[in-house]
């Protein structure tokens, strides 16, 4: 149900299952390493191109996710999935290989958030008795289709953020164990004329920022709301302006604010100097970091901060937990192919209660 | 230029990018100089070992000299990308490295073996200049210029 502008309020609380994450060699590396089902240590899984890579990254995702809900592949009802490369390749080629009803989405970094926003609105709406959304991106193959790899030879500069070699996947269901998806807001596309495709952070928070604000004011309540406001796609840099534009142009007191957090699924790699890494969210970094935080969270003092960038399995075994992955980036279509005229970010935020 | 693009933006538009700008990491431009300073240094150090190498030992004078000097750094520049090192040094020495003909031989290379995997005509034979070529394209253009306005000087009586 539509409450206030942009959220919907879903009144059966989808369930969200199972779920799996896969990781390729620089996520085993980072924080959230031991959150993952399966890590690769090749970014190639023995396959001819990276696209291909991607592909398998994906399919194991749903495999697992599947398996992880005691479900058969028949008995997924719709799979919904997104990811960056061309035409949703990867999605449509594990489409293929599951043999699901099949709905492409296309959000750029908000892919996983979208597509789990559909999936609980299909579930809820007594469409579907379960969905399945998946994710994935690859690093390898999104440098090679719209950054510039490394291998190249220009200098990153310190803003640069990393794109997630992995993949991610949840069963959405009605009924059963996990946390509930209570309510989504879509964000609308923020344009603050950032042209630099290596600051993507700063290209994103405004729209971040917008969205989770416009989930609190439809939802009538206050960041305190929340135990956790999860950020992972803005990356250090971009969660540092998030923050900043937050206290700008909002009046929340700070204590609210530091609810905000940053989840950092890699560390950084060789090669690359103080840059930041952009996760797409992978839906298990959902699921299984909270569930890890739900354990740990009575030792963890939540009222003042620490680095967020570290260790985020903090969370109170109760309470709400706001996720969203941000963003979307759209390429100008009117200019050529390889320069970015601006970029867009748009946001969805699904709001989860274990 | 930036002043162009920034008319074009709204004053809200302006005022974030002020606003972020003042919380995100600058480039350090003076420790990149620097770098590319040591960098590219040390590769045109190595170049001109090679250079002496050639006019010692074998049949060369200075200015012959020259074509397998570059030579012999493009093979060892593509050998380098194929191993995987180049693009750490890239990253760690900036201009350095990109200035050289190292750097050209890297961006030939790398297109290369990235675009592999979709076919050797389309894919290497597509994609191979994809960062060289612009490069080739206005050396070639910015050649021509000077060569027209040195042979208009030549025709007029100048040097």
């Amino acid at each position: 149900m539509l409450q206030g502008h942009q959220t919907w309020v879903f009144e059966s609380k989808p369930v969200i299952i199972s779920s799996a994450a896969i990781g390729g060699p620089f996520e085993a590396q980072g924080n959230l390493a031991k959150d993952f089902d399966l890590l690769h240590g090749d970014i190639w899984l023995g396959q001819d191109s990276y696209e291909q890579a991607e592909k398998k990254f994906l399919e194991q995702a749903c495999e697992t996710a599947i398996k992880k809900a005691g479900l058969k592949k028949e008995d997924i009802q719709f799979f919904l999935s997104g990811d960056l490369i061309n035409q949703i390749i990867p999605s449509s080629f594990t489409a293929r290989t599951l043999a699901v009803p099949f709905l492409g989405i296309y959000g750029a970094c908000s892919s996983s958030m979208e597509g789990l926003s559909f999936a609980s609105l299909l579930v809820d709406s007594g469409f579907a008795k379960n969905a399945l959304v998946g994710t994935s991106s690859h690093n390898a193959a999104c440098e090679k289709q719209y950054r510039y790899p490394t291998e190249y030879g220009a200098q990153k500069p310190p803003t640069a953020q990393w794109t997630v070699t992995g993949a991610g996947a949840a069963v959405v269901a009605k009924q059963g164990e996990g946390p509930h998806v209570v309510a989504s807001t879509i964000g609308r596309v923020i344009d603050m004329g950032l042209s630099d495709p290596f600051n993507m952070g700063a290209a994103m928070a405004p729209a971040a920022v917008d969205t989770i604000e416009a989930h609190f004011r439809d939802l009538n309540i206050r960041p305190s709301h929340y135990d956790l406001i999860a950020t992972g796609d803005l990356g250090k840099i971009g969660h540092r302006i998030a923050r900043f534009t937050y206290k700008a142009w909002t009046r929340h007191p700070d204590r609210e604010i530091d609810r905000l957090r940053h989840f950092n699924v890699q560390r950084r790699p060789t090669g690359l100097r103080r840059s930041q890494w952009l996760c797409l969210c992978c839906y298990n970094y959902l699921r299984a970091s909270f569930k890890s935080y739900a354990k740990r969270g009575t030792k963890a003092n939540f009222s003042h901060s620490h680095r967020c960038l570290a260790l985020p399995h903090v969370l109170p075994a109760k309470g709400n937990h706001t996720l969203h992955c941000p963003c979307s980036i759209n390429r100008n279509v009117k200019q050529e192919a390889d320069v970015w005229k601006s970029l867009f970010w748009h946001l969805s935020l699904v709001d989860l209660y274990v | 230029m930036s002043s162009i693009k920034r008319k074009n933006l709204t004053p809200l538009q302006q005022q974030y990018q002020d606003f972020a700008r003042a919380r995100e990491p600058q480039r350090p431009i003076l420790a990149n100089c620097i770098r590319a300073f040591i960098g590219g240094g040390i590769i045109c150090t190595i170049g001109q070992g090679i250079q002496w190498f050639f006019i010692t030992y074998f049949n060369f004078d200075e200015k012959t000299a020259g074509d397998p000097t570059v030579a012999v750094l493009i093979m060892i520049s593509v050998l380098l990308t194929s191993f995987g090192v180049y693009d750490h040094i890239a990253q760690w020495a900036g201009a350095g490295s990109a200035v050289p003909v190292t750097g050209f031989a890297n961006t030939i290379a790398s297109a290369s073996l990235d675009h592999k995997s979709e076919g050797f005509v389309l894919g290497v034979g597509g994609n191979m200049f994809k960062i060289a070529g612009p490069v080739i394209v206005f050396g070639v253009f910015s050649a021509f210029v000077v060569a027209i306005i040195s042979v208009i000087i030549k025709s007029l009586g100048g040097v």
